[in-house]
């Protein structure tokens, strides 16, 4: 293979700015589909991310181009997923390729995530061109989203392709585009082998298959191999690289192509995403930069509704993480919700995905308790313990101070609504950083945010405090010295322990209030009457009271339709087994998510 | 031989009242005659199913039956009679509604043999009566109820209802007054519930409901002076002077046999539950299309008909939901229904019918609720208590499996 004639890159944008479309279409006029193996999106084929419109694990796919020039050429397109859950997997994605289409939508321009995704480009020495997409809209302004890329980020758009991925316009350009813009791979195959590991996936025949690009050197069949950061070793059984959704065998991968190995590799836990693969017998002497030990951010308990499929659960999550290396699980027990786990997540689309994974895939009814962040707690005898489970909280006489981690934000949004937006921010506790004005109506907003406060519905509130009009992009910090309690629930005067949760001094009233209210829509009647407490330390800060049930009785039964009347029974039967029972009390399952729908209204 | 009740629905009405959800609606008379024919025809093919049963009770329901003429009347119930056993004391009741009926035509009731009269009456103050969309007034309840009385009915009931909108503890209290000063023999008093498709569930923020405690006050209030003025409470909803408990009622919820005929009307013989079809097209065809099944049983064996023959028969005519109850099914109804009576159920007749004692297959759940004081035993048997009624809904679903 003719290294000179190879181009890996990916497609960087902002969600909805037409990234999946214009993958599909390239994919399309390299000719190597025909229109009836063209899924609706060939490079997202979970379902999830099929309704969800958004790319979750990296998918790559090698096509050949006939160029104007004659000549044949090798693209290596590598999807990257395309939210700050995954920046880290981002990040690997890019360090895999030379260089990086640019999509920016041409009626809305640059959002904040296009800033992050472009940046890090960048920061991987990728050479990027833009594309400005959607140029079929009436509302298109191409010129000025041409002079929004050049002042903003400072890359030449005047000769950007102006396409719609849609409607097929102008693709033509962007392969062109591709020959021409995006550097061929460097490297020498005669070096010791160097590989970047940028994703893996899990198959129960071939055991874990390595996607990797090759920086230096070669690797074939009867290799043997070593993975510099995990340490794990094994031989070579198959490489190749990727089709439309298929994996195809060669003989060997050199220097500058992407593909991917197998070695029989039982666990993607040895194949971490970043890692360096090498020669066991002739070692490179330094692996990839970059790599990194991704850890979880937010954590929740996950409990099976009907206790007995506690073994199912554990299943189905040892399955999930043979493909997920970023999910981390441990058992735990909980008084009110009997066997789970305590789950970690890279953020919280992310937990959504494995939640619905689990109850989709493998038809599990589960409770899901309210996600929190690590906390780091000081102990007076100098000990700090992580946190991800405020029933662990110790004692408060214990406790010297606590910490919690905290994100530097960028918003980007549009003049008229950096007010709301700036109260929101402080509403959550932000310290603000700066606003930096993108053009005249544009300001990109920098504020320091706990991230306890964001993992919720923040996204949300800055969607509807703008109007739609604000994008948001994070990175963590730090941790920061904070006034944290623990908030405790007290149904019927017993404490939940799985309704706990860890909040600000400041904000523990308010929220204990409203965590109050909302158990009471939630909690039905019962036959006695049921208070709901919030305590702080032991002391109550909020109380509400379901009100004992007066009345629940059957109308006349009638010319003898007992059928019917059983049909209402039943429904009431099967209401009470999705309940959770606490002492006397059934909860309902949907209670234990109360804390995030505190900011409802 | 065994007893059977039949019950006979006329799903018509002069105009559908805004609460109601059941099958009925305004028809003119020969839609009307259409629907008495296919009646007719279809007591007459399935008197051959019930060749062992002995009726023992007749009601005529709706809708409002008192719409169909006298004679429509009389042919039902010379039909009835032609081809099944009716016991010579048979209760036969109608419903009737205050200004659908003529002296005349109460004077041929009682020749056609219709001993029982329920006269839909549920308030006696106009204005509660005009908000639920009812078409008569007190007044009209009260020419209705001397006319009934003069052409001989000696058992009587009144049908009320608490709850209603802009109804107060005083005026429902007024109403209870007014009705047993008439002493009927039976009073029916149920609390409005709001189905949903009613235009009374629709528009319920247009309307001012007692709220559950005054509901509660007023059902209490019912029993209460009931009993005082010689009503005594059998079933959840139902009161009656001595001797006058409605047997057709009883029927229901002790489990006897019935067979419904007419629009969406529903039957338990054996064990075996079926419908009518609930759309007029589907119920003529299956009118028609009965007893021309290919492969039917000779007439003997039909008759002393097992529950698998029940089924099978059933199915082929065409009925909706037909269900033959396991023993499981068969004891969640000897509790749920069983219990809507004052008098409740009894172990010994549970163990008799199921070979299991009562207390092996409900025995925790009866005491949690015996503890929570809403069962009670009174002199061997189990019933509700007051504030068991209350909440009989709960009481119930957990006797389900």
């Amino acid at each position: 293979m003719d290294q000179s004639k190879i181009r890996n890159f990916c497609i960087v944008a902002h969600i909805d700015h037409g990234k999946s479309t214009l993958a599909d279409r390239i994919i399309e006029q390299t000719g190597l589909l025909t229109s009836r193996e063209m899924q609706a999106q060939i490079l997202d084929n979970m379902d999830l991310e099929r309704e969800r419109g958004i790319t979750i694990k990296a998918q790559t796919v090698r096509i050949v181009y006939q160029a104007k020039d004659g000549n044949e050429y090798i693209f290596n397109l590598i999807d990257t997923p395309g939210h700050v859950d995954f920046n880290y997997e981002v990040s690997r994605a890019l360090a895999a390729c030379d260089g990086a289409i640019l999509v920016v939508d041409a009626a809305q321009g640059i959002e904040a995530q296009t800033l992050a995704n472009v940046y890090l480009a960048l920061d991987h020495d990728l050479d990027v061109f833009p594309v400005i997409n959607k140029i079929d809209l009436p509302s298109a302004e191409p010129e000025r989203v041409k002079n929004e890329i050049e002042d903003v980020i400072g890359i030449e758009a005047q000769d950007a392709p102006l396409i719609s991925a849609k409607n097929g316009i102008g693709i033509e350009d962007v392969l062109e585009a591709i020959v021409e813009k995006i550097p061929a791979p460097g490297g020498s195959p005669d070096n010791p082998l160097q590989a970047l590991i940028f994703d893996s996936v899990y198959d129960s025949y071939k055991g874990v298959i390595v996607f990797c690009r090759i920086k230096e050197g070669r690797v074939k069949k009867g290799t043997k191999i070593k993975m510099m950061a995990t340490g794990a070793t094994a031989e070579v059984v198959e490489v190749g690289y990727f089709g439309a959704g298929q994996f195809i065998p060669c003989d060997e991968l050199a220097a500058g192509m992407v593909g991917y190995l197998t070695a029989s590799i039982k666990n993607v836990k040895d194949t971490a995403v970043g890692d360096t693969v090498t020669d066991l017998e002739n070692p490179c002497k330094e692996p990839l930069p970059g790599y990194k030990k991704v850890n979880s951010m937010v954590y929740c308990g996950m409990y099976p509704a009907d206790g007995a499929k506690y073994p199912d659960l554990r299943d189905a999550l040892e399955k999930l993480k043979l493909n997920d290396a970023s999910l981390n699980y441990e058992p735990e027990t909980s008084i009110a919700l009997g066997f789970g786990f305590r789950c970690g997540f890279l953020g919280l689309l992310h937990l959504e995905i494995i939640q619905e994974r689990l109850e989709r895939e493998y038809n599990l009814d589960l409770v899901t308790t309210a996600p929190g962040v690590i906390y780091r707690v000081y102990k007076t005898n100098g000990e700090m313990t992580e946190l991800t489970n405020p029933s662990n909280l110790p004692d408060p006489s214990e406790i010297d101070y606590m910490e919690e981690p905290v994100v530097s934000a960028e918003i980007m949004v549009t003049t008229e609504f950096i007010g709301p937006i700036m109260q929101l921010c402080q509403e959550r506790r932000g310290r603000y950083v700066s606003t930096e004005y993108i053009e005249a109506s544009r300001a990109l907003l920098k504020y320091e945010l706990p991230l306890n406060e964001i993992i919720y519905d923040f996204f949300d509130a800055l969607k509807s405090r703008s109007r739609g009009y604000a994008s948001f992009d994070y990175e963590l910090k730090g941790y920061e010295q904070s006034k944290l309690v623990k908030l405790d629930i007290l149904i019927n005067h017993e404490e939940v322990d799985a309704l706990s949760f860890i909040v600000h001094a400041d904000s523990a009233y308010e929220r204990g209030r409203k965590m109050c209210e909302k158990l009471k829509e939630e909690i039905p009647r019962h036959l006695f009457e049921i208070p709901i407490q919030a305590a702080v330390g032991g002391k109550i800060i909020a109380r509400e009271t379901v009100k004992a049930m007066r009345k629940d009785v059957l109308a006349k039964c009638y010319g003898g339709d007992i059928t019917r009347k059983k049909k209402l029974l039943e429904k009431q039967k099967e209401g009470k087994k999705r309940m959770r029972q606490v002492g006397s009390v059934e909860i309902p399952q949907s209670a234990f998510m109360s804390v995030l729908k505190l900011d409802d209204d | 031989m065994r007893e059977l009740s039949i019950y006979i629905h006329i799903p018509f009405c002069v105009r559908k009242c805004l609460y109601c959800d059941f099958l009925s609606a305004p028809a003119d008379s020969g839609r009307i005659e259409s629907y008495v024919n296919l009646l007719l025809q279809e007591i007459k093919k399935q008197a051959v199913f019930y060749g062992d049963h002995r009726v023992v009770s007749i009601f005529l329901g709706g809708g409002t039956p008192s719409l169909l003429p006298a004679a429509d009347m009389g042919r039902i119930l010379a039909q009835i009679r032609s081809g099944y056993s009716v016991a010579e004391d048979a209760e036969i009741t109608v419903e009737c509604n205050p200004g659908t009926v003529t002296e005349d035509k109460l004077k041929n009731y009682i020749t056609h043999g219709i001993n029982r009269l329920s006269i839909g009456l549920q308030s006696t103050d106009d204005g509660e009566l005009a908000r639920i969309g009812r078409i008569h007034s007190y007044g009209d309840f009260l020419e209705t109820y001397r006319l009934a009385r003069e052409a001989g009915f000696g058992n009587i009931n009144v049908d009320l209802m608490a709850g209603l909108p802009g109804q107060g503890m005083d005026s429902y209290r007024r109403t209870l007054e007014r009705v047993t000063a008439l002493s009927p023999e039976h009073i029916s008093a149920y609390s409005l519930i709001l189905e949903e498709g009613t235009p009374l569930y629709g528009n319920q923020s247009a309307y001012q409901f007692p709220d559950e405690d005054e509901d509660r006050e007023m059902y209490e209030l019912t029993g209460r002076y009931l009993a005082e003025a010689g009503y005594s409470r059998y079933e959840i909803s139902n009161y009656a002077r001595e001797g006058f408990a409605c047997r057709h009622n009883k029927v229901y919820w002790r489990r006897g046999d019935y067979a419904g005929f007419g629009l969406g009307a529903s039957s338990m013989v054996k064990n075996v539950r079926w419908k009518n079809p609930a759309k007029h097209g589907d119920y003529a065809a299956y009118v028609e299309n009965m007893g021309r099944q290919p492969g039917r049983q000779p007439d003997a064996d039909v008759a002393a008909g097992t529950e698998a023959v029940w089924v099978s028969r059933m199915e082929q005519a065409g009925a909706d939901e037909v269900q033959r109850l396991t023993t499981a099914e068969q004891m969640e109804e000897f509790m749920f229904l069983g219990l809507r009576l004052t008098e409740g159920v009894d172990p010994e007749e549970f163990q008799r019918m199921f070979g299991k004692s009562m207390e092996e297959v409900y025995g925790k759940t009866i005491a949690a609720f015996e503890r929570r004081g809403l069962l009670t035993r009174k002199e061997g048997r189990l019933a509700l208590t007051l504030r068991g009624i209350d909440v009989s809904n709960v009481v119930f679903a957990s006797f389900l499996f």
